[in-house]
């Protein structure tokens, strides 16, 4: 990181890796969640990002617990806003590392809007998605990626909705890192997370993270019999009409891995007022620049 | 005293706010007390607009009800204006355009017919010089002295400098001695009185404001009547070192701010009353998670929609109600330019020092009008302080720790050592979730309580640390005015035509309408013989407020719904029939 998080102090604090805090997460056992938040800390610390300089922001949902389930700092907004808060925490001071995490209702539900606009700006934040087709917290609804003709509570004949593609909308928006992830290949999730934690933009990886609970259709079982590995294969991420062409494929194939990345100027790299550094280490106010008057006399 | 009262008008797009602006600044640029309405309609082209200037050797305070000099652009505008023009007046108009018999114009007005097109077309083909033309010729009726007018308008073009500069500078200047030979004597005109005065709008006041005390994150959605904050901070960013987003709504702004702040820097977000019902949630939110927040709710007449471009106080009952349950919050309600900065400087401390969100409630009439304002009015802060001011202690820091005054100590995520959570759920003094597997658990029951205590003893803080409500003019009067916002201004004039009558008035004036300072107000109230609330609304929340707060109704009520600004002249009315029939 070129810019230091904090102004500069006296004391240089020993380096401290992430790790679990002293909260249990209360998701139910079996949960795909765990497997996200084993493959984040992975990352975390092969990386050696120190949780002081790491935010982990979130809206409301089970998965919107995480971030109190590890050591560094969190905000736990309200349901499907994460992304414009931790936007606001990228242009206050992006010399943090922010981290949002949250489920598909909270992400491509509630807050679908701000999920394209943060994606277009190409701010620089890693979003990882916890995907489990399902509203868990309120106890087994249909969310924006459940299945055509699944069975849920507030659809009880079924979806007759076209689920979201949450990563050929990712594409099409102008996220710059786009992935695929499942709970049950926790290595490979760390990797595409601590590549997206690299990468210099927005940076999406969409987690397949089985509800034990609510969703019996979208299992871990369903998922193993699925998914493939785009690495394995002669994908190339760079090519945006391939990784669409590969985020079409739905049913007995699922691709995991990365589709797409690409370089291009964040939203920090173009804001001219952040050239000079993180806004919070800048001066403020208006002693000594009495000029800013002159236009009203 | 001299006084004098200009308007011009006509249709959108024909550029008569230009014409207002030049004609506003060159008064200010007199000296003179100045206070311009502006009047448009929710259209860009077409329909009816105009602007008013009202200029004096004395401060005034509002708009004013009558015209001195009437610059009609079109003939709708003379049908409007003619019947509330002063005895002398004076309308300039171009007979080219339309026609304007004698017998249309009221008793004692007389016209100044200028060749505006004519004139124009010595320099160019392009209409709007007109403009000039006419604005030369009344700013000669006004008592403009030319250099005045002149170096104004170069000013005005600023950079576009060049031909068309010079050929509206031409065609003012032929305007100007136009109405010089063929206008009488013009005894309405005023004169230069001193150094030039500031001039600005409500809104940039509030944009200045929160320049002034350290704002480094200003987030919105373009809405009528706060987008000229967004203009105005979005034209300083870069000068000034302000991050300023135009983001997809109001929700993403609120929580845009919101994160600024809870990283560290002090952040506003502003809008009107649509908007921040989208804000609504987010608001609470930086209750819940003790994130300092300064927001400004410029309304404009409402339900829904409303009128967009017209004025209202009819938003008070949602901001006081914005969110669920109960948090701290506070509003302030300025009333004119020079405390809208005020204002604005003070929600950034309260919000600082509180940990809660603050609204600056302003609207239409005080964002969108122009007045003067003296130095001393918007005095800058101090330098500001970082925000870096928690010191790591070693693993047992508790953001949210229990204290008396409510208030607990603040880090900033990049601080080692200090991290900790900002939830939305309820919490622990650690910031730890007491809403899932511990809610309902005894001992996490009274945490609960003592969590909410904790918060809302920031209530009484703020209470006690915002501006009080005040009494103007003498302490015994036949009639007391209570107000807030903008309404004060035409109620300040009114009292000196009251006056004038032999009526004497005074006011209790609510700069911070929640918390109500209620031990203040109380005995100001009692000590009244017959009350008078003005508020431009259809309710009036503020005496709602009042009588919950404090017990005290308040019977008689001038409450004004129509989307115009109160005028001296009603308010006068008003207060005359209440005097005498008590009602």
């Amino acid at each position: 990181m070129a810019t230091s998080a904090v102004p500069a102090s006296g004391t240089t604090p020993l380096p401290v890796l992430v790790s679990k805090s002293d909260i249990k997460p209360t998701w139910c056992p079996g949960c795909g969640d765990f497997g996200v938040i084993a493959a984040l800390e992975m990352a975390l610390k092969r990386l050696k990002i120190p949780p002081h300089e790491t935010v982990i922001v979130s809206g409301i949902g089970c998965s919107s617990n995480l971030p109190h389930f590890l050591n560094t700092y969190g905000f736990h907004g309200i349901h499907g806003r994460s992304l414009p808060v931790a936007e606001g925490i990228r242009w206050a001071n992006h010399g943090l590392n922010v981290i949002v995490t949250g489920g598909d209702g909270d992400g491509f539900g509630i807050g679908a809007g701000h999920f394209v606009h943060a994606m277009r700006r190409n701010v620089k934040l890693t979003y990882v998605t916890m995907d489990n087709e399902i509203y868990g917290l309120t106890t087994g609804q249909a969310s924006p990626t459940s299945t055509m003709g699944a069975k849920t509570k507030s659809t009880p004949a079924g979806v007759i909705e076209h689920p979201i593609n949450p990563i050929a909308l990712a594409i099409a928006s102008g996220a710059t890192y786009v992935a695929r992830g499942f709970s049950g290949e926790v290595k490979q999730m760390a990797d595409l997370i601590a590549g997206a934690l690299q990468h210099n933009g927005f940076a999406f990886v969409d987690a397949f993270s089985p509800c034990v609970t609510y969703n019996k259709l979208n299992t871990f079982d369903w998922f193993r019999q699925r998914v493939y590995k785009l690495e394995s294969t002669d994908h190339d991420p760079s090519d945006i009409s391939k990784a669409f062409t590969r985020a079409q494929e739905w049913g007995d194939k699922l691709p995991i891995g990365l589709f797409y990345k690409a370089d291009r100027p964040t939203y920090e790299d173009l804001e001219e007022v952040l050239q000079a550094g993180p806004a919070v280490q800048q001066p403020c106010g208006l002693v000594g620049r009495e000029s800013v008057l002159d236009e009203f006399l | 005293m001299s006084e004098i009262s200009v308007r011009t008008g006509g249709a959108a797009g024909d550029g008569i706010a230009s014409v207002g602006d030049v004609l506003g600044k060159s008064l200010s640029r007199m000296g003179l007390h100045v206070f311009g309405l502006n009047a448009y309609q929710s259209v860009i082209r077409g329909g009816h607009v105009w602007f008013q200037a009202r200029a004096s050797s004395d401060p005034i305070h509002s708009q004013g009800d009558q015209a001195d000099v009437l610059f009609a652009l079109n003939k709708e505008t003379a049908q409007i204006h003619l019947p509330t023009m002063n005895a002398g007046s004076t309308i300039v108009y171009d007979p080219e355009k339309f026609d304007l018999a004698d017998g249309e114009l009221p008793v004692g007005t007389k016209k100044l017919a200028v060749p505006t097109l004519e004139i124009g077309r010595k320099y160019s083909n392009q209409s709007i010089l007109q403009n000039a033309a006419g604005m030369g010729a009344t700013a000669y009726l006004v008592g403009i002295p030319f250099p005045i007018l002149q170096q104004t308008l170069a000013d005005s073009f600023g950079r576009k400098k060049g031909d068309v500069a010079d050929w509206n500078i031409g065609a003012a200047g032929d305007g100007y001695r136009f109405a010089e030979k063929h206008s009488g004597a013009n005894d309405h005109a005023v004169k230069p009185v001193g150094p030039p005065k500031l001039l600005m709008t409500g809104n940039a006041a509030i944009a200045l404001g929160a320049a002034a005390a350290g704002c480094k994150f200003y987030a919105a959605y373009p809405m009528t009547p706060a987008s000229t904050i967004l203009h105005w901070l979005a034209a300083h960013a870069r000068q000034l070192g302000i991050v300023v987003k135009q983001a997809e709504d109001e929700i993403a702004v609120v929580n845009m701010a919101i994160g600024a702040s809870y990283a560290g820097v002090r952040s506003m977000c502003a809008t009107s009353g649509g908007g921040f019902a989208l804000m609504v949630e987010g608001i609470g939110m930086a209750g819940m998670t003790e994130t300092p927040l300064v927001v400004v709710e410029s309304q404009r007449s409402g339900p829904s929609t409303g009128l967009p471009t017209k004025t209202e106080q009819g938003d008070l009952n949602m901001m006081l109600g914005a969110g669920q349950g109960d948090f701290p919050r506070a509003i302030l309600a300025p009333s004119d330019a020079g405390e809208a900065f005020r204002a604005t400087v003070k929600a950034f401390q309260l919000a600082e020092d509180w940990q809660t969100p603050i609204i600056v409630a302003s609207d239409f009439h005080l964002s969108e009008s122009v007045m003067t304002v003296e130095r001393e009015e918007v005095p800058f802060p101090g330098p500001i302080p970082s925000l870096y001011t928690v010191e790591p202690n070693g693993g047992d820091y508790k953001r949210y720790a229990y204290t008396e005054s409510g208030v607990s100590p603040r880090a900033l995520p990049g601080q080692p050592g200090l991290q900790f959570k900002a939830g939305s759920d309820e919490h622990d003094e650690r910031g730890r979730l007491i809403s899932d597997v511990l809610s309902g658990v005894p001992i996490w029951v009274a945490e609960r309580a003592k969590m909410m205590d904790k918060r809302m003893r920031k209530l009484e803080g703020l209470r006690a640390a915002g501006p009080v409500p005040s009494l103007e003019g003498p302490g015994d009067a036949a009639l007391t005015f209570v107000a807030w916002g903008s309404t004060v201004g035409a109620i300040r004039d009114a009292t000196y035509l009251l006056k004038a009558k032999g009526i004497t008035t005074n006011l209790v004036r609510i700069p911070q309408v929640y918390p109500l300072a209620t031990s203040v107000l109380i005995p100001l109230l009692s000590h009244t013989r017959m009350t008078l609330l003005v508020e431009a609304n259809f309710s009036g929340q503020l005496g709602h407020l009042i009588r919950a707060e404090t017990g005290v109704a308040l019977p008689h009520r001038f409450l004004k719904y129509d989307g115009e600004p109160f005028t001296p002249g009603e308010i006068t009315q008003k207060a005359l029939e209440v005097v005498s029939h008590g009602h």
